[in-house]
């Protein structure tokens, strides 16, 4: 009883520390990365001794005692207790929403066999809508809490933007949730560890021939649920091109203009704990989550019949590592795009949401539909 | 006494905490977060209750996305203030919940024992029970449903394209 209310505060805090820091790294990745995306050196004052990378430890250490130490400020019309929780919301919602993300297969232990996930809620893809549909509160209540309109309109944008693109996100992983036949992460994430050919019907010849090898990862069965879903993603993180609630040019710096000091930062690691989330949901529905190609639970069992057999441990660290590498790739993804696209428009914003995502995802359910029918 | 038994009437005292606000707070805001939770508590009972799918469909429509709109209308008009209450208003509903509270001490007193608030069944709330009944014993007023929300999205796409 001990050891199993033991192992399951490990996972907790492993993966809680894991997220946290790799908002942090981002962070730092963000300034050297968009530094290096526009031809320019970025973020250097932070080296120690000369090495580039201790800037890493600045940002890591540095920043948030910066943060923690200067002057919180509350104004004076604004609301005291909505101003506080607006950012703890922000977080808390960021940061719960990996609880249900599988990181690797099952560790075993001599008779303890663990789950690689933190919590697995047979409801789990719901579970993360119904969490990110919280997330819009903390931006609501800071924008009307702090009393200034540049806030308001900011707080006004992100709800109607994170509504409309959380309909168009739920909509497209239907897709995947029709082919696996489940709502649990950690069975998404298995399912996708057998190859093509063997969910195709015996008649389907030529395509077993042809891309009967490729694992059934939810990119090659969906490849247009993953482009729906990866643009609502964005958008739902509130980040160029979609960052019309901040909108510096526009609105100084939208819901969060009159937070300063630790409540700042709680917004500002709320959007990277989105990022990594964001990321983590990515790899797992789309990109076979820990999945190795080949790798079954025992080694490698290649397509063209080669085995190559590896310890217990050996393939856990394998998952884990897979899991960790898809993850930082994603975020690297997000950051580039944040770099590289300039802003939307608002009317532009919606009618993206709502006149194609939408129509697509909904395609998208009916043709699966028809498809997933034809095979059987 | 179970644990779960504690829990449901420590969300209780809660839920009834938060309702109560919602009520009696002055400002709008107050009372729309106050809303809030009360939804969240609630989804919190359909846990307890073996329905994890029920609650989690709660916060998602009513906590996160009903809500939500409703703060959105509140914040669109600002009213700093609700006007005091007319005498009318608070004579009705004084009646109506008195009416209504002596509904309830009536069917609580009529001796039988009280149920056990923690449902028995596991199986009982998990989407694919959810699914098989939706979907089989209950599929025309769930199809009678969806097709009145359907009228519902029709009649507002065509009243906010009226022409001025």
């Amino acid at each position: 009883m001990i050891v199993d209310i033991g192992i399951v505060a490990a996972k907790a805090f492993l993966v809680l520390f894991m997220v946290l820091n790799l908002a942090g790294i981002l962070g730092w990745i963000e300034r050297k990365g968009s530094a290096l995306i526009q031809d320019r050196i970025g973020a250097n004052r932070a080296s120690i001794f000369g090495l580039a990378g201790m800037g890493l430890v600045n940002t890591l250490i540095a920043d948030p005692l910066k943060f923690l130490t200067k002057e919180d400020f509350v104004p004076p019309q604004g609301d005291k207790f909505l101003h506080t929780l607006a950012p703890c919301m922000a977080l808390f919602t960021a940061l719960v929403t990996f609880a249900v993300i599988p990181f690797g297969d099952v560790l075993v232990l001599g008779e303890r066999v663990i789950n690689l996930q933190v919590a697995n809620l047979n409801i789990g893809i719901l579970y993360i809508f119904a969490i990110a549909s919280l997330g819009v509160y903390g931006i609501v209540i800071g924008a009307w809490a702090s009393n200034n309109k540049f806030s308001l309109l900011g707080g006004v944008r992100g709800s109607a933007q994170m509504i409309s693109y959380e309909v168009a996100m739920g909509l497209s992983v239907i897709g995947i949730l029709m082919i696996f036949g489940t709502l649990e992460l950690q069975e998404i994430a298995r399912g996708q560890g057998t190859l093509i050919r063997d969910m195709l019907p015996e008649s389907a010849q030529f395509l077993k021939s042809t891309i009967g090898w490729l694992p059934a990862w939810g990119i090659f069965l969906q490849p247009l649920a993953f482009l729906l879903f990866f643009t609502a993603a964005v958008a739902e993180t509130k980040r160029i091109p979609f960052d019309l609630p901040e909108g510096e040019s526009e609105l100084v710096a939208g819901y969060h203009v009159e937070y300063s000091g630790g409540k700042f930062l709680m917004f500002f690691a709320g959007e990277f704990a989105e990022i990594v989330t964001a990321a983590g949901l990515m790899t797992t529905l789309f990109f076979g989550g820990w999945q190795v190609p080949y790798l079954m639970r025992d080694g490698f069992h290649f397509p063209w019949g080669e085995t190559v057999l590896l310890p217990h441990l050996g393939v856990v660290l394998l998952q884990v590592g897979a899991f960790t590498v898809k993850v930082v790739f994603f975020c690297w993804l997000q950051i580039l795009l944040r770099w590289s696209v300039p802003r939307f428009r608002y009317d532009q914003v919606m009618r993206l949401g709502w006149k194609m995502l939408l129509p697509l995802a909904l395609l998208n359910v009916v043709v699966t539909a028809i498809v997933i029918i034809a095979v059987q | 006494m179970d644990a779960s038994v504690i829990v449901f009437y420590v969300v209780s005292v809660l839920l009834v905490l938060t309702s109560l606000m919602v009520v009696f707070m002055r400002n709008v805001v107050h009372c729309a977060l106050a809303l809030v939770a009360a939804l969240f508590l609630i989804a919190v009972l359909f846990l307890t209750l073996n329905a994890p799918m029920v609650g989690i469909l709660q916060v998602l429509v009513y906590a996160g996305a009903i809500m939500v709109l409703f703060l959105f209308v509140i914040m669109f008009l600002n009213p700093t203030a609700l006007e005091p209450r007319h005498r009318l208003w608070w004579g009705l509903g004084s009646l109506a919940a008195l009416i209504l509270a002596g509904g309830l001490a009536a069917l609580m007193s009529n001796g039988e024992s009280l149920a056990d608030p923690v449902a028995a069944n596991e199986a009982f709330g998990s989407p694919e029970m959810l699914a098989k009944s939706l979907f089989t014993d209950f599929v025309l007023p769930f199809e009678i449903a969806s097709v009145l929300l359907l009228v519902a999205i029709v009649g507002a796409v065509v009243l906010a394209k009226r022409e001025p």
